[in-house]
């Protein structure tokens, strides 16, 4: 090897590794005794390995409840987005009405709006139809997202019009062919927007704790919040179990989307 | 013979453009008609008018005595074959050829996986579907490709299944836009030969959309040449080519570009040369001592059998010979006499309309 890729491969060694530690410290203080967290000096790996907290964690918190709120908004998030981008995208890519350029130009702008801009007006809403700290808040905000359609018109585009044209000589409506010419053919691109979208959703923590009160209603990283504030005090290992239980199901299926959702991303030579 | 598909003084507009002006095409049972033109003169366009993909800016469009101006691409139940075929690339052979079928017999509900099991009479469309389909597929000689997905056939077998669910429906026309251009010439006249074999089987009124004047001539009864947005001529092939009606038309067909001599200059050719242009192919104008116009060889261009002669006639007009090569060929620079017989002359008056020479 030479000298220069083994300063290279030595700086990605360490950044990499800065970026674990605090996983692999979750990890390792999710899986020790109560008595050998609060120790003077730091051991890396656990010498006695336990399954106490995690057990703990399951049986005496709330946490299977929130994981359950996390599927439930999430999930229902995702539905939501699906049906209404994915015909809005096709009618901005492959039909032709006055304002579309406007329209998509709108979408694109809408981009660079962060979230936290339109948090309030839409927190007011929903306070005036006193749909807060529901189910309803949690998810109708995200329904529409500029980013889904964005990503999604531009694979739409993609696909041949003679396709589409194919498809409509051939007695197919217009939501038909949306959903079973232009959703199939852009799956790797579906793929991706969901994973973001899931992501996006399980981790998002400033939306839930703006709309919510209730302890019932909390996603996920919500509900670690109420749990270290009322229950943990000093038991940081049930804690570290929680998070380790949260975060979980999102690198599960980010290692076993990873292939498509790489493939999705390229497929748009889009990077975020 | 019954009016089956027609397009009455249509006229479609993009923005201030006229891509079709004011156009009457009518196709009839069993007949095939090809509508010819160079690029952007407007035959996708007129193909798309008919087919229900766009709507006429000007006019009315009737399929037999209906008028269907307005009427969705799949109420005219018109069959359209595309230059890129366009196959659904995530369904089986199978499904693409059976989707306009089950587009048009089944409702939602009923196209949903499972249904079939509910009720014995979506079972038995579903059968007659398949039976259907199986049937196309034996016809175009697909029967054993039928699980596979377009993108593992080949060129020439992704046709037959695009002719295939083009005709699975019964249309009520069949449009073909450009079918032979992707295909090797091997292919391509296998193709013709196929296609001219539906036609006579099926005899349902085909339009073909080429820019190949080889093509027309040799699948269609009737050519349409649209040059401009308009149709110039509407004849069978062999007038077309014998006796263009304009002098656009005459420059348009033809293996090589027809010479065109101007009133005046055309004297040396013919007497009505005086007041009328006229026009000589290539392959008729002949190099003889007996000639009466007058040219200076400029280049010599070798194509294989044939060698094209360019030459430049007394008032500087450029004019082309076709001669086979086995002659014996001329040099550049040479001053040589042409000639030409008087039934292979194209007499135009002075806004473009044929006139016939008497001798």
């Amino acid at each position: 090897m030479k000298p220069n890729t083994i300063i290279i491969l030595g700086l990605l060694a360490i950044g990499a590794a800065l970026v674990l530690l605090p996983f692999v410290w979750l990890i390792s203080v999710s899986f020790k005794p109560h008595a050998e967290i609060f120790t003077t000096n730091v051991t890396l790996l656990p010498h006695q390995i336990t399954l106490t907290n995690y057990w703990k964690a399951l049986t005496q918190t709330d946490i299977p409840r929130y994981l359950l709120n996390g599927v439930i908004v999430t999930g229902s998030i995702l539905i939501l987005q699906l049906a209404v981008t994915v015909p809005c995208s096709y009618a901005m890519a492959h039909r032709n009405f006055p304002g579309r350029s406007l329209l998509f130009g709108g979408v694109v702008a809408a981009l660079l709006v962060p979230f936290h801009v339109t948090a309030i007006p839409i927190f007011i809403g929903l306070a005036e139809v006193k749909l807060l700290n529901s189910y309803t808040a949690l998810i109708l905000p995200f329904a529409a997202t500029a980013f889904g359609l964005f990503l999604l018109r531009q694979a739409f585009a993609q696909i041949p019009s003679d396709i589409i044209d194919a498809a409509r000589v051939d007695g197919m409506s217009e939501m038909v062919i949306a959903w079973r010419i232009g959703f199939p053919l852009c799956a790797p691109t579906v793929i991706a927007f969901s994973i973001f979208s899931v992501t996006a959703h399980w981790n998002d923590l400033f939306w839930p704790l703006i709309a919510t009160t209730d302890p019932s209603l909390a996603t996920p990283p919500r509900g670690i919040l109420f749990f270290r504030d009322e229950e943990s005090g000093d038991d940081v290992g049930p804690l570290m179990a929680g998070a380790a239980l949260i975060t979980a199901p999102l690198v599960i299926g980010f290692l076993l989307a990873q292939k498509r959702f790489i493939q999705g991303l390229a497929n748009t030579g889009l990077k975020k | 013979m019954k009016t089956s598909l027609s397009l009455n003084n249509v006229t479609k507009r993009f923005g201030d453009v006229e891509a079709v002006k004011n156009i009457s095409i009518s196709l009839h049972e069993g007949e095939f008609v090809a509508l010819l033109g160079a690029s952007g003169c407007g035959k996708s366009t007129s193909l798309r008018l008919l087919a229900g993909l766009e709507k006429p800016s000007e006019g009315q469009i009737f399929l037999g005595d209906k008028d269907v101006t307005g009427k969705s691409p799949a109420e005219r139940n018109i069959a359209l074959m595309f230059q890129s075929y366009a196959l659904y690339p995530h369904l089986t052979v199978f499904q693409n050829i059976a989707i306009p079928l089950r587009m048009r017999q089944l409702s939602a509900i009923q196209r949903l996986p499972g249904y079939g099991l509910l009720s014995s009479s979506i079972r038995q469309k579903h059968n007659e579907i398949s039976d259907r389909v199986k049937q196309m597929a034996e016809m175009l000689r697909l029967s054993t490709l039928l699980d596979r997905k377009p993108g593992q056939l080949s060129g020439g077998q992704q046709q037959r299944v695009a002719l295939a669910r083009a005709l699975v429906r019964k249309p009520s026309a069949f449009l073909l836009d450009e079918p032979l251009s992707n295909l090797d010439t091997q292919l391509r006249s296998e193709t013709r030969d196929e296609i001219r074999s539906i036609h006579k089987r099926t005899n349902y009124p085909f339009l073909l959309v080429t820019h190949d004047q080889s093509d027309a001539f040799s699948m269609a009864d009737n050519v349409a040449v649209m040059i401009d947005g308009e149709i110039a001529q509407f004849a069978s092939p062999k007038d077309i080519f014998c006796k263009p009606a304009t002098i656009s038309v005459a420059r348009f067909i033809g293996q090589h570009r027809m010479n065109i001599l101007p009133a005046g200059a055309a004297v040396s050719l013919h007497p009505a040369g005086g007041q009328l242009s006229l026009g000589v192919r290539p392959e008729e104008l002949i190099i003889s001592t007996a000639g009466t116009l007058e040219a200076t060889i400029e280049s010599l261009i070798f194509h294989g059998e044939e060698t094209i002669v360019n030459l430049v006639g007394p008032k500087q007009q450029k004019l082309r010979v076709v001669v086979h090569s086995s002659n014996e060929l001329p040099n550049t620079g040479e001053n040589v006499k042409l000639s030409a017989d008087l039934n292979a002359l194209h007499a135009f008056d002075a806004d473009g309309y044929r006139k016939e020479l008497t001798s």
